[in-house]
């Protein structure tokens, strides 16, 4: 039996407690390194005494004139520039490959300013052959929502902002508590359950998480073609180009899009600096976010955060169009079903009870 | 002709600006409404969304039940439309007029509200043709801006070609007019088909997924729109002198009779529906009208728009109350409110909840919605106001160009005119 820690992200070292070395270290690290209030960078040239007095006697009035100005012409500069570059801008999915590696440097130059880190953005394309799959073994999950912390963790999610009145706090998993009785139920799932011990007797978990649907209707929806289904089946989202109509969350049979209502809350000192442009990388304000299957890995050949992460191997993924892959053992080996399968979305994600 | 133009634009724009004490103050309120909401919408848009009562489990509510039901108001417009120009009714030429232009100002709220809703408002361009890249004809959404702005673009030529024509003393040119105000009729049917497939279209959304949706929106359209325009009309009747006939008052309302008839049979049909196959689906009509666990708080408004819907029935069918005014009037308000809810909160917020999952958020619109949508409805009203300041009188030929002088006159004051009689 595992105890139920919904708020605790920090360690991997599986104490219950929180403030193992591991994570003190880190803290430790990250104060140290950079973060909020970075020291003074030596930017100015130092000055000569009679230099120093000749600036001082420099009018006020004029010194700030000229520095106003100078401001003024930078800003509009470095504004105007990025405006008219965001202005025509392509969809990501059609952009030539420098226009694609000039968006990626932009990023890269906006993350490094935002958390004063370097944020590695990939985007690497899908692989031929490829075809992602994911099965969840419902008779081994224990609800201990570990999927849904590892996974805010590695994708950038925002996080809680208790301080803030602007909180808004994303899960992409989202762990449903039903009764054994009445079987898979959505009109009696309870998200909320918060008991001491998980499993509670007599219940059975089900995490729900974007099902990538082959037949996907929030695509259909999207009025700027904003997001798509790649060629390895991960539905994915342009964040630089999606409006934020939030169309697509309403036509999702799954809840399995989500919104940033405000600015994401998203710490320095916790950002994952592995990043893809149509994955985890940090989302602006106003633009809609989902699981990606975990893109920044997956196509790396690892496995999503949620499969690595699951105490109990109740996560299987990989390649479906590979006869060796788990996924197909499973796909081959065990009854499977989707949810909703009278809506025709397809989903590669399928559920089965495996013992 | 482009000193024609400006000389148009410039009498037009002198008349907007003159007026009695009435009109600047009604005015004065409207901008300070469109200010209030204009500063909420500041906030909006440096917080984000996140100041409305919207979450990821209902993501659409108080501003899109607004967009929803303005497009109906702007629909309606062909109420007036088609027996003006189709069977020549006389009376109703100049109120045709009005109908269009408040079609025009509705379709401007129905922007707004969509403006309001979306995260990314600096993107808004993405949504259009050449600089965007529209999901046309895949996205319901992206039909609707186009049919949207086509509506508007064809209601604003259609008007401004009739006053251009009548303040330079012309006839208008029928060759141009007619085919434009034919092809409005089924623009409008289209704006709010369009709509309605919106969201009827949407499997995961079982309330919204019949193909009863887009009927029923035209039936509550021909009931809300033409229940502000007949209280318009009085007040105009009122204000300008316009010979409006009773007749024509009492013929519109017994066609709305016909409509609201068809509203709750529409509503019966789905009701029955519902309940009768008693099956998962039903929870959302049960949450409109009884509410569900925690959130009853929608309940009031379900019946209320249904005993109000069945209480403007009798009193705009019983030809006594339909032609006594504050009878008739009571009826209009009654249908307005009810429509309000059935398209806007009524609609929206039953369809996501409970959400796809099951889970029951009890939506509710913050201050903060209101506000911004005091200052939508602020706008809307401004364009209004202006449009049929200047249009009234130019359409009766008291605004009209006079060649030598220095400048457009206004023949008459007309803002005293009470009693003027004129067109007759």
């Amino acid at each position: 039996m595992l105890t139920e820690k919904p708020e605790t992200h920090a360690c991997t070292c599986g104490g219950k407690t929180g403030g193992c070395a591991q994570k003190t270290e880190k803290a430790h690290d990250h104060g140290h390194d950079h973060a909020h209030a970075p020291e003074p960078h030596g930017t100015e040239p130092e000055l000569t005494d009679d230099e120093a007095a000749q600036k001082l006697s420099m009018s006020r009035r004029n010194f700030m004139k000229h520095s106003a100005i100078v401001a003024g012409a930078a800003a509009a500069a470095a504004c105007s520039a990025e405006d008219l570059e965001k202005f025509t801008a392509h969809r990501l999915r059609e952009m030539t490959q420098p226009e694609l590696k000039a968006l990626i440097k932009r990023l890269e130059a906006d993350y490094k300013k935002k958390f004063n880190k370097d944020i590695d953005v990939r985007a690497t394309p899908a692989a031929e052959g490829v075809k992602f799959g994911y099965a969840l073994d419902l008779s081994r999950c224990i609800g201990c929502r570990r999927c849904v912390h590892a996974c805010v963790k590695e994708n950038n999610q925002s996080r809680p902002n208790p301080e803030g009145d602007r909180n808004n706090p994303i899960q992409w998993i989202k762990v449903l508590e039903m009764e054994k009785e009445k079987g898979v139920d959505l009109s009696d799932a309870n998200p909320y359950y918060n008991p001491e011990e998980v499993p509670r007797e007599g219940h059975f978990y089900m995490p729900v998480q974007c099902q990538q649907c082959e037949n996907p209707p929030c695509v259909k929806v999207c009025p700027v073609q904003a997001t798509w289904k790649e060629p390895d089946g991960i539905v994915v989202i342009d964040y630089e180009w999606c409006i934020g109509c939030r169309y697509c969350m309403v036509a999702c049979p799954y809840g399995a899009r989500r919104f940033n209502w405000a600015e994401p809350h998203l710490p320095a000192d916790q950002v994952n600096t592995n990043t893809h442009v149509l994955g985890n990388r940090p989302r602006p304000k106003g633009v809609v976010e989902k699981c990606t299957f975990c893109v920044q890995r997956t196509r790396a050949g690892r496995y999503p955060a949620c499969v690595e992460i699951c105490p109990v191997g109740a996560r299987k993924f990989g390649n479906m169009l590979d006869p060796k892959s788990e996924i197909r053992a499973v796909l081959e080996s065990k009854r499977v079903f989707i949810l909703k399968e009278d809506l025709n979305t397809q989903p590669k994600f399928f559920y089965f009870f495996g013992i | 002709m482009f000193k024609h133009f400006v000389q148009f634009v410039t009498g037009a724009a002198s008349h907007a600006l003159k007026g009695s004490r009435t009109y600047y103050t009604w005015v004065a309120f409207l901008l300070c409404l469109i200010t209030y909401g204009a500063w909420g919408y500041a906030h909006q848009f440096q917080e984000g969304l996140i100041l409305t009562g919207m979450r990821d489990q209902v993501m659409w509510g108080f501003y899109i039940g607004n967009f929803t039901f303005m497009v109906g108001v702007a629909a309606a417009a062909v109420v007036l439309v088609i027996p003006a120009y189709v069977y020549h009714w006389g009376p109703i030429y100049e109120i045709a007029i009005i109908g269009e232009l408040l079609a025009i100002s509705a379709i401007v709220m129905c922007l707004g509200f969509v403006a309001v809703d979306v995260g990314r408002p600096d993107r808004a361009f993405h949504l259009f043709p050449i600089i965007g890249s529209p999901n046309f004809p895949r996205s319901l959404l992206s039909w609707d801006v186009m049919v949207l702005n086509m509506y508007l673009i064809l209601n604003v030529a259609i008007v401004s070609h009739l006053l251009y024509s009548a303040f330079f003393g012309r006839k208008p040119n029928n060759n141009f007019v007619v085919p434009l105000v034919l092809l409005s009729i089924p623009a409008a049917v289209s704006i709010h088909t369009v709509t309605a497939f919106l969201y009827s279209g949407l499997a995961g959304r079982p309330y919204w997924n019949a193909s009863i949706l887009a009927p029923r929106f035209l039936a509550s359209a021909f009931c809300s729109g033409p229940a502000i325009i007949l209280i318009l009309l009085q007040i105009l009747r009122k204000a300008f002198g316009l010979q409006i006939k009773n007749e024509a008052i009492w013929k519109i309302a017994e066609l709305m009779a016909y409509a609201i008839a068809m509203n709750l049979f529409f509503l019966v049909a789905e009701v029955f529906k519902e309940f009768y196959s008693d099956t998962h689906h039903l929870i959302h009509t049960q949450y409109l009208y009884f509410g569900v666990g925690e959130g009853r708080g929608l309940a009031i408004y379900g019946w209320t728009s249904v005993v109000a819907t069945v209480i403007a029935l009798v009193l705009f069918l019983v030809p006594a109350t339909r032609k006594n005014f504050f009878t008739l009037n009571v009826g209009c308000v009654l249908l307005y409110i009810g429509v309000y809810i059935e398209k806007g909160i009524g609609l929206v917020i039953p369809g996501l909840t409970p959400d796809t999952l099951g889970e029951i958020y009890a939506y509710t619109p913050t201050a903060h919605e209101v506000q911004v949508a005091a200052g939508i409805f602020g706008l809307g009203f401004l364009a209004f106001t202006i449009m049929i300041k200047i249009a009234i009188p130019v359409a009766l030929g008291q605004l009209v160009y006079k060649g030598d002088g220095p400048g457009p006159v206004a023949s008459a004051d007309h803002d005293d005119a009470h009693g003027a009689h004129v067109g007759a």
